[in-house]
Formats: C-alpha cells, structure tokens, sequence
C-alpha cells in the first residue's frame, strides 16, 4: 500500500526523523487558510501516488496569500502520470543548501533490505543512477543482524559525504532503517534529503510503500487505506475477496489461482483479442464467488464476451457450474460466455451446464478453443 | 527416486486441527503419504482420525520421527511455526500458507539458510506430489501418474493445467514442486534444478515461471553451467499491465528486469526452449522425449 506524501511524513516523524510541518488541504480556502498558518514562503505540493511531481509542476513556492491561492487552483484537480490530484500538503519552506538521495527498499533477490545513499539527490535522480551509478552507494543489510552504526559510517563515506555530516547523515539513515522494520514497510525513499545552511539534516520528501500483508499489525496504517483510490470494480472485487485488476480491452476474464488467469490472458492475446480485465476466483472457489465475479466483470461496460477458464484442483468444476447458472439468474448478463471446465468434477460440470441451456453460453474443452471462441464473439463472430 | 518427498517422508501437519488443515491432511494420508502426526499447541493428547497431535514440533519429532513438517496455520502465526519446526530438527518444511507479512518471510528464509540441513518450500505453495509415493499439499493428485517429467512452478493452478496438459500427452512425473508465488520463496528454481539434475526417475524438466523478481534469469544461468538435462520453460504474464511503483528505487535497482519477455529471452539465449502456451510446452516435451 502506497502513502501520500504526507503521510509518509507523519509516519516519519513517529520516529523522530526530522520533517518540515505541514498541513493537508482539499480547496483552495483550505490551502490558503493553511498557507496563512504556516507563514511565507510556503510550499503548495499536489499529494498523489507517484513520483516527479516536482517536474510535473506539482510543486510550487508560494510568497503570499495571492500565490498560494493560484498554486492550489492550478494544482487541485492537475493529472500527474494518471493520477489526478484531489489532495494538498502545503508545508514551510525550506532553505537548501545541498539535496541528497537516501532509500531502503526490500530487495527480493537478494534477500535483503537494501541501503542506499547519494549527495546528488534531487529531481535527477534516476538519470544519475542511468549515468553514474557509482555515485549511489549501497550497501545490504543482514536481516537477523540489522543495520549496524559502522555500516551507515561506511555509506556516508563511500557516498562523499563532508565530515560534519557523516555522525547526522548515519544517524537519519539509522532512523530510517528503524522505520522501515517498524512500519513493516517495502520502501522508504527520501528524495531529497536536505542539508539547511545550520548544517541540519532534513526529509523533504517522502515515498512510502506498507506490505499489505503485515497490516493486520499495524492498525494505525491500515486506516490510511483510502477507498477512492481504488476504481470502482476493483473495490467491488475485493470486498467480494476476489483478485480483480481492470484492463483496457473487451474481453472479461475469470480464472481460478493467479498464475492460470496470467496465462489466459496471455493465450488470448496470442488469439487476436484484448482482455478487460484480470480477475482470480482464488483456490477454492465456491458457487457465491463466481456470481460475484459475474457481476463484477459485467460491471464494465467495454466487456463484449467473457472466458470462464477453470481447471479443478481445490475448486470443483460443479461448483463453478452451479455458480454460473446461479449468476445467469441473478445478474441476467447480456454478452456471450465461453466457459471451459476441466478438472475436478469436470464431467459432471459440463453436463449441468449443458442441462441449463443458459443463453449465449458456449463450452471448449481446451484453453486455446476456448480463447480463440471468445476472441471470435468479442468481434461480433458466431464461433 | 523423486525429490523432496517419497516413501521415506514421515509428515506432521502444523494446523491439523482446523478445517483447511484436516481435509487436506486425510487427503494427502488418503493419497498414501505417511502421516505421522499433528501440531496444535494445547491440543496435544488428542488425535484427528487417529493422528496423534503434540503441543510443540519437538515433541512430535521426538515421540513420532517427523522428518518432514507441513505448515497450515494462518499468517500471523506461519513463521513462527516454520521456524518452530526448524529448531525441532525437521528436515524438510513445505509451507502452504498464503499471506505472510515479507519481512517475516525474510527473516525465517535467513535463519533456515543458516541451517544446514533444513529446507523450505514456499510460502503461499501447493506442496510437493511425488506420484505413486506422496502427496504433501493442496495438488489434486488423481490428474497425474508416475513418469520421467519433473516439474517445479512458482502457481498453483498453472502448474496443474501443464501438468495435465502433459498427462494428456502420455507423460507422468517424477515429482511437481510448487515454489510459491511470495516474494522471497524458501526454494528456487536453481535448488529443485539441482534435485531434478540428480534425480534418475527425471529425464526431462519443466520450469513455469511468471513475471517478477529474477528467479528465472538467475536459473537460466544455472542450467546452462550445471544442468545436463532437458529444460522446457513457459512464462506467465506476457500481457500483464506493469505495476505502478512510486518511488525511484525500484528502476535504480532494477531497470527492466522482470517481464516476462526478458525471462523467456534470458532462457533462449542459454538454449531453453520455451512454450508461448500451456499446449506449446507439452509440444515440446514430446519433440524432446519422443512422445
Ligand atoms: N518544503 C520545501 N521547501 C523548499 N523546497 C522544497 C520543499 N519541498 C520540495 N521542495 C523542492 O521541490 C522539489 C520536488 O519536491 P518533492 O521531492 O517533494 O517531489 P517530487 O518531484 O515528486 O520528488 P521526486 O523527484 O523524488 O519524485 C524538491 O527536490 C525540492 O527541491
Ligand atoms: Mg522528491
């Protein structure tokens, strides 16, 4: 789960890593109302899920009431990579005398959290990642050991670090690292971390992603899950405990487990048709998840036809028929099915969905039959 | 032979007593697995369809030879339990549990590398199925027979749509691990190419892999410097939208690795032919073995 900025920030200073204050604003009264609180110069920065927001002009100085107004107006409501903005965080102004770079991130392949700090932090961070690398120092951390003091020393020299600063800069990354195990978090990224003129080490930024398996310990982050984020049919998908990620094509797709409904959409693809959706009816899919699945797919307007791929372990291929025609008589959909069962139960699967007649459902017994029949009648084609 | 579990694997259950626990438990004693015992803390004495149930690992390791652990409890309480039956001395652990918080899952996967001995399979995993000789797991075991295919994915159902796709063609397997979908896998593909290299029953390997992480790219490199057998690969996700990260650090680590292009293109370039299909990969197999 990603946190907005400025939750980040509050989440930071829990553990006395040190923030700018700052308050958060939906209007642009609000903003202003705010700006007049904190004093001039203030910073208007647009809150969404993404990074270079700087460069996108989301993040502007304002030196009075006046600006700080016309900075929230152009903000509110601006696109940043997809996202639109709803939310602000206006926040004192900094004086900066140098930006660095500082993130750990749960490094899977290696196993392990991974350190990483630069004196040339800022908004170019990644082209000088794509040009020289070596001026990233990282370093792993040993998982049962933790980030030890001679290890921040060691990345604060390797990174070029002025001898002042190397005692700070160990203590913020520390702290950092202290956050991440805490929180549970799969990155904490600080981008730019700044030195003020009096020598003080500062987080400007905040970008932190929580694991969302580990939230059920974490009460206090799980209520920053916002609820608007999430698009309607994928809200709908999970209060329904299903796996549901929105597409853009036309064919609907329900499969059991993550790995089959990868490889659907994968074979449909390969047929010529574009799938509207992801949607995984989990291991052991009983008759009421596959009706709520129907309803979630057919909840999309752009779905034309839809592929029900199911192979039996813990799922039986009766149950999912039952589900169907439970779901034909409650939803009533309109487009076409396809529908291979194979698996445990599949003959006796087959056969009540035979029985039931249902209008516009057609069977295949292979996943490529059954992709290239749905792919067929996305078009309009009779299979 | 087989890999990882057989005749000689002894099996306790941790989570024997709840409902997903149980039906699996008989399922897999059902199959012919020898199910030796169960762990509950503070339900030791009593016994599910005459399987004895112990407080601890170690009692159920000492009382009823338990060489291998399957883990069923829910996921506040998984890495405890696997670390549990670590320290009892079990040999080989298979973790069926989905939903581990990651850094419970990476500081359970460094304390078992640290012991020699022990082995992790999963989390979030199916089991292992050694076909004629034990079923430790969720695989539905009926679809396959013995044969010379070994097989290892990283999903479930995947895993059972090739698996059948190859019985439809007349092969059966050695043996089926299921890695498991989680981020940091107690056994990667690299372990169980090792397993199926040394296995006589395994002629012919089959890898299902999907997108994220590097597990496939660092296996291709392993196949071509120590593996002599077939590999046949198939990658899920070709059409997956990429996820969204927010910060910088995933590209600074990164770059493009992990789509399912590069993981087939890292297979080719070290001479795996890889399915585009479920079917293609059976196709394959059959060119390789002579079907
Ligand atoms: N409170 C502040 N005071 C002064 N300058 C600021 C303040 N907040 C941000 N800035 C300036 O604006 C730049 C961009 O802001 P910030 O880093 O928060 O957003 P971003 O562009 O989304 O970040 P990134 O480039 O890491 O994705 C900073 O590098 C910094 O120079
Ligand atoms: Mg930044």
């Amino acid at each position: 789960m990603d946190l907005l900025e400025y939750q980040g920030k509050q989440l930071f200073a829990r553990h006395e890593i040190p923030v700018p204050s700052g308050i958060p604003a939906r209007t642009v009264d609000e903003a202003v109302a705010a700006a007049e609180k904190i004093g001039y110069p203030c910073v208007v920065k647009a809150q969404v899920k993404i990074g270079g927001r700087g460069k996108a002009g989301g993040v502007k100085v304002a030196a009075n009431a006046e600006e700080a107004g016309e900075y929230a107006d152009a903000i509110l409501g601006m696109d940043i990579k997809g996202f639109t903005v709803h939310e602000l965080w206006i926040e004192e102004a900094s004086e900066i005398e140098a930006e660095y770079y500082a993130a750990i991130v749960f490094d899977r392949s290696a196993r392990s959290a991974l350190v990483m700090l630069s004196t040339q932090g800022g908004m170019d961070i990644e082209q000088v990642s794509e040009e020289t690398p070596e001026a990233i120092a990282t370093l792993h951390v040993d998982p049962l050991l933790g980030f030890q003091p001679f290890e921040a020393r060691r990345l604060a020299f390797e990174a070029g670090i002025d001898a002042d600063l190397i005692r700070p800069i160990g203590e913020f990354l520390t702290k950092l690292y202290d956050t991440f195990i805490a929180e549970e978090a799969m990155l904490v990224e600080v981008n730019p971390v700044i030195i003020t003129p009096e020598r003080k080490v500062r987080a400007l930024d905040s970008k932190v992603t929580l694991d969302e398996n580990a939230l059920f310990r974490h009460k206090e982050n799980a209520e920053l899950r916002d609820p608007s984020d999430e698009d309607p049919q994928e809200q709908m998908a999970r209060d329904r405990g299903l796996t549901y990620v929105k597409l853009d094509g036309d064919i609907g797709i329900l499969g059991n487990g993550a790995g089959l409904v990868m490889s659907t959409l994968d074979v449909v693809a390969q047929y010529g048709g574009s799938p509207a959706n992801f949607l995984d009816a989990g291991g052991g899919s009983k008759a009421d998840a596959i009706t709520s699945a129907v309803e979630v797919i057919c909840s999309n307007e752009k779905v034309k036809a839809v592929l029900f791929n199911i192979f039996g372990g813990i799922t039986r291929c009766d149950e999912v028929a039952n589900g169907l025609i439970e779901a034909f008589a409650q939803a009533k959909p309109t487009v076409p099915f396809v529908v291979r069962l194979d698996g445990t139960n599949d003959v006796v699967g087959r056969k009540i969905l035979a029985d039931a007649n249902l209008p516009g459902v057609y069977t295949a017994s292979t996943m490529n039959e059954a992709a290239e029949k749905v792919v067929a009648l996305a078009k309009g084609e009779t299979p | 032979m087989s890999v990882l579990v057989g005749t000689e694997t002894r099996l306790c259950v941790s989570g024997i007593t709840g409902s997903e626990g149980s039906f699996h438990t008989l399922n897999n004693r059902a199959y012919g697995t020898n199910v030796v015992s169960g762990v509950t803390p503070g339900k030791g004495g009593q016994d599910v369809e005459g399987i004895p149930v112990f407080n601890t690992f170690h009692a159920a390791v000492e009382e009823s030879g338990a060489n291998t652990a399957m883990v069923f409890v829910p996921p506040p309480f998984a890495a405890d339990s696997i670390l549990e039956a670590a320290d009892a001395g079990i040999e080989t652990i298979i973790a069926i549990t989905e939903g581990i918080p990651a850094h419970d899952e990476l500081r359970v996967y460094t304390q078992i590398k640290r012991m020699p001995g022990v082995r992790l399979i999963g989390p979030n995993c199916p089991g292992v199925l050694s076909p004629g000789k034990a079923n430790v797991g969720i695989i539905p075991a009926s679809f396959f027979k013995e044969g010379n295919v070994g097989v290892m994915s990283r999903s479930g159902t995947l895993t059972y749509q090739i698996g059948n796709e190859l019985a439809q063609k007349g092969f059966g397997n050695s043996s089926i691990v299921g890695l498991g979908g989680d981020p940091i896998p107690g056994t990667s593909f690299v372990d169980v190419l090792e397993m199926f290299e040394n296995d006589d029953q395994t002629e012919l390997i089959v890898m299902s892999g999907e997108i994220g992480g590097d597990a496939e790219e660092v296996a291709a490199e392993y196949i071509a410097e120590h593996v002599t057998k077939p590999v046949v690969g198939y990658i899920a996700g070709f059409t997956a939208p990429p996820g969204k990260t927010m910060g910088h650090a995933g590209a600074i680590v990164s770059g493009s690795k992990g789509t399912a292009a590069a993981k087939a293109e890292a297979l080719e370039a070290k001479g795996v032919r890889v399915g585009r299909t479920p079917t293609q990969v059976a196709e394959i197999a059959i060119e390789i073995l002579g079907g």
